[in-house]
């Protein structure tokens, strides 16, 4: 079990969000608040908008309305440099990775590192060494091209890359997808690894009901439109259906027997 | 506990990383100040290169002052660690807050020390490796083509043995793919040939005064090289890039493996319809193309020689011969083989990953013209011998 949180300074906050496809309305008037060193877990059923309400707070989503403000700053009135001063404070874990696949896997995280500082190239192929080892990948994983790595080290290799310019917030899209029960359970590890070591601030999509007992703090659940955020303790006495039946089923049981 | 102290430090210009060395009695002290951040560190290699270790000297840093430190920061302060020790040095981390020392130990823990360098081969002995490899690869991949070519063959002649294996609703959606589709580019640019062959030859032959052989120059190079030859590679451009990044984006999503999970044979299924609709089509194309060059000579004829349209047809029955139009045709078949072969083959070579896509397309096209030409050449070569 996570430990409880002892800051309640909030990092990102999200105020009456508004997503739309169309007619199609994803969310409206979300709100949500991210506090500074969590790790939240975000669940939903399919089609309820876990991956666009991750776009919109990266920026690679235009909102309909509403307010976001990360690291006290509103999204919408930051000038452009700004703006990408913060985004080099978010890093990014797509679902499979989304590496380079002309690039190795140290080129990878070279290219980011060279694309915002003029370090040396020795320095910097160091430093993509050290990302690469914080991973939990083998050293000579870094000269190997994406198609050439397995699913789990293709995760591993897309979150040295998310670490390349040491964020504080890291968004990971179903991490833990796809990995057998024994890698999905140490892929589980490494975040909390990097979280508690880097002090990170982790915003996880997952289905993956063991992930969300063993390493979130808090899990907000897309719902009607809306979130709703708690610990998964409160969250199990939760008398809305879908909750129950999430956390009540065959399988949120078992999960929940073995992290008691 | 937590690496970055102030929300607004993200903004607020940051302190850039600062070390100021002073001599004690008996030690160096080097005291670390301001945030040790990726984006910052590049002013702080130059007076961290300064500071030089010597046998038994005693170096201190004190970090009491770091704002803020991320791994980057770490790796540069504990490789300077590590090269002062291998000179002989002694050296000591002091005072640092929590925050900092979480990452230094973090990154201790992880880092290598000894960072091999990248093999590289340089110049000349570079130069020999890669034609070598190129070589290789060159005849590997013509082999491949080869055996790819005995497998469509003896997958064609099942099919035409036994028709109703023939996949029809495929061969005519990519028939009307390849050649309806196609229709308006090969007869403009057939066209606008016959308009640019007539004006060229017009005013050569004006020069001996022999203008109304324009037409034996249009007729003859319409219908021996050019209509067959720009159309397939019109086609190559077209219908083999698109044969080579359908089946190759199916072979990415596993498609074609899926294909033969439930029995389905690709060859039977996406090659053949492809390599039989195009045999099929381009020497339709080919003759329609043959009709919109000799159009466009015309249109280009009758005004520059100034003669009739029934004068221009009349010197056409004897500026061309039924064998110019047949020489034409006759390569239609061969070269659509050809392009829809390759354009299939290369789709099959597409590795699982989006880029090859990409690559091999790039490579059937280019291969497809090459091919097209080459044999285009040996053809006229052949036909000149043989004199028809």
């Amino acid at each position: 079990m996570p430990k409880e949180l002892k800051t309640k300074e909030i990092v990102i906050s999200l105020k009456n969000i508004r997503n739309q496809f169309g007619d199609h309305v994803l969310h409206n008037e979300l709100n949500l608040d991210i506090r500074k060193g969590e790790v939240i877990g975000i669940v939903g059923g399919s089609g309820t908008g876990k991956s666009v309400l991750m776009r919109t707070i990266v920026g690679l989503n235009e909102k309909a309305a509403g307010e976001i403000v990360i690291l006290d700053k509103n999204v919408d009135d930051v000038s452009f440099k700004e703006l990408t001063q913060l985004r080099q404070r978010m890093g990014v874990l797509f679902q499979d990775g989304a590496l380079f696949s002309s690039l190795t896997v140290s080129q990878n995280i070279e290219a980011v590192i060279k694309e915002h500082t003029k370090l040396p190239s020795t320095l910097v192929r160091e430093i993509a060494a050290l990302k690469i080892s914080l991973a939990g990948l083998p050293f000579d994983a870094g000269d190997k091209y994406p198609s050439e790595l397995s699913g789990g080290m293709r995760k591993r290799a897309g979150i040295a890359r998310a670490l390349a310019l040491d964020p504080d917030i890291l968004f990971l899209d179903e991490p833990t997808a796809g990995l057998d029960p024994i890698g999905a359970s140490q892929f589980d590890q490494l975040i909390a690894s990097l979280q508690e070591s880097l002090g990170l601030t982790v915003v996880m999509i997952t289905h993956d009901l063991d992930s969300l007992h063993a390493i979130c703090n808090r899990i907000g659940v897309l719902l009607d439109k809306k979130i709703k955020v708690d610990t998964i303790n409160n969250l199990t006495k939760e008398p809305d259906p879908w909750i129950k039946e999430y956390f009540g089923g065959p399988r949120g049981r078992a999960a929940t027997r073995s992290h008691k | 506990m937590h690496r970055f102290i102030n929300n607004d430090a993200v903004f607020k210009s940051l302190t850039s990383p600062e070390i100021k060395v002073s001599q004690n009695k008996n030690a160096t002290l080097c005291q670390l100040s301001g945030s040790w951040l990726t984006q910052e560190l590049v002013s702080a290699l130059k007076p961290l290169e300064a500071i030089q270790g010597r046998r038994d000297e005693i170096f201190v840093f004190d970090l009491s002052k770091i704002e803020t430190m991320d791994t980057a920061g770490a790796l540069v302060l504990l490789q300077k660690q590590t090269a002062i020790e291998r000179a002989g040095g002694k050296t000591s981390l002091e005072h640092a807050p929590d925050h900092v020392t979480q990452i230094i130990v973090t990154v201790d823990k992880h880092r290598i020390k000894d960072c091999p360098p990248a093999k590289e081969i340089r110049g000349l002995a570079e130069l020999l490796a890669d034609t070598g490899k190129s070589f290789f690869e060159i005849t590997y991949k013509f082999g491949e083509l080869i055996s790819f070519l005995g497998l469509v063959l003896i997958a064609s002649f099942r099919q035409i043995l036994n028709p109703r294996r023939i996949r029809l609703t495929s061969l005519i959606s990519q028939m009307e793919q390849i050649g309806i589709h196609a229709l308006p580019i090969v007869g403009l640019i057939s066209f606008l040939i016959g308009v640019v062959l007539a004006f060229q030859g017009a005013g050569q032959l004006e020069r001996f005064g022999a203008q109304i052989f324009t037409i034996n120059l249009v007729a003859v190079g319409v219908l021996r090289e050019m209509g067959i030859l720009l159309t397939a590679i019109i086609v190559a451009g077209r219908s083999g890039s698109a044969f080579t990044a359908q089946i190759g984006t199916m072979k990415v999503n596993e498609e074609i493996d899926a294909m033969r999970t439930i029995g389905l044979d690709p060859i039977d299924v996406l090659v053949l319809p492809r390599i039989f609709g195009l045999v099929i089509v381009l020497p339709l194309l080919t003759f329609y193309a043959d009709i919109m060059g000799l159009i466009g000579g015309a249109a280009m004829t009758m005004v520059t020689l100034d003669l009739s349209l029934f004068q221009y047809i009349r010197h056409l029955q004897d500026a061309a011969s039924l064998g110019d139009f047949f020489v034409g045709m006759f390569k239609a078949p061969i070269f659509a083989f050809i392009i829809a072969l390759i354009g299939c083959h290369e789709g099959l070579q597409v590795s699982r990953s989006a880029e090859s896509v990409g690559r091999q397309t790039t490579r059937s096209v280019v291969e497809a013209i090459f091919f097209v030409i080459v044999l285009d050449a040996l053809f006229s070569i052949l036909f000149s011998v043989l004199d028809i």
